[in-house]
């Protein structure tokens, strides 16, 4: 099963560099553990205790994984999945 | 250093302008590596919010999506303050998520005063650079 994960230039330093890497899971979860196993400590940076962390953008093909039920989103062969640290801020 | 056209220069401060009160945002594209601004990429600010900014998650997608296909990277990312100086926040510097990028603030505080000024934004710390507006 090979799901493609697209990284973000900002952690980049994780994956030696790639910004592209092969992972499994039936699921994001699943997908993101795998990730862990590779490439240790970016699963944290990715989520939090209450899911995907709420200023990283994380996208199944063409949608935002937020309105796929986020870390239980169904993922499978082919599917490409892609992480954007939000641009975000503010005077606040 | 930032090098940027007074074309360029004008649309950011107008944008800004434009939007206020409320947090204008965008992003100027160029050619990966080539630290020069090239491409103005207004975007909506999805918070709506005259202090706060965050890029639309599919509409981001499709920018940076965008940029991947062209070669390019974002070489300014730009946002305003509507009410404050036109210097990086405790938000501003914790979001900052593009190493590579030139983070423009402006300042539409005061209508006759304009306000733009760049940083780099790297592993929490922020430098403020020099602007250079290039002639055409």
């Amino acid at each position: 099963m090979a799901i493609e994960v697209r990284i973000p230039t900002i952690l980049r330093s994780y994956t030696g560099g790639q910004k592209s890497v092969e992972c499994s899971g039936a699921t994001l979860e699943e997908l993101f553990a795998d990730l862990d196993g590779r490439y240790e400590g970016l699963r944290e940076r990715l989520v939090d205790d209450s899911g995907v962390r709420r200023f990283v953008n994380v996208y199944l093909n063409d949608e935002d994984v937020r309105f796929l039920g986020g870390l239980s989103a169904s993922v499978r062969d082919g599917d490409t999945v892609t992480v954007l640290p939000a641009v975000a801020g503010g005077a606040r | 250093m930032l090098t940027i056209s007074a074309e360029l220069r004008a649309k950011i401060l107008a944008h800004a302008r434009a939007d206020h009160p409320d947090e204008a945002c965008g992003v100027i594209a160029g050619p990966a590596g080539g630290n020069r601004p090239e491409r103005f990429i207004p975007m909506l600010n999805a918070e709506r919010s005259p202090t706060f900014y965050r890029f639309d998650s599919l509409e981001q997608l499709r920018v940076w999506r965008e940029m991947d296909d062209r070669g390019e990277e974002p070489v300014v990312i730009y946002h305003s303050h509507t009410a404050t100086e036109a210097y990086p926040s405790r938000t501003d510097i914790s979001y900052a998520s593009e190493p590579g990028a030139h983070y423009v603030l402006v300042s539409t505080r005061e209508p006759d005063l304009e306000e733009f000024r760049s940083f780099r934004i790297l592993d929490g710390e922020v430098t403020e650079e020099d602007v250079t507006v290039a002639p055409e």
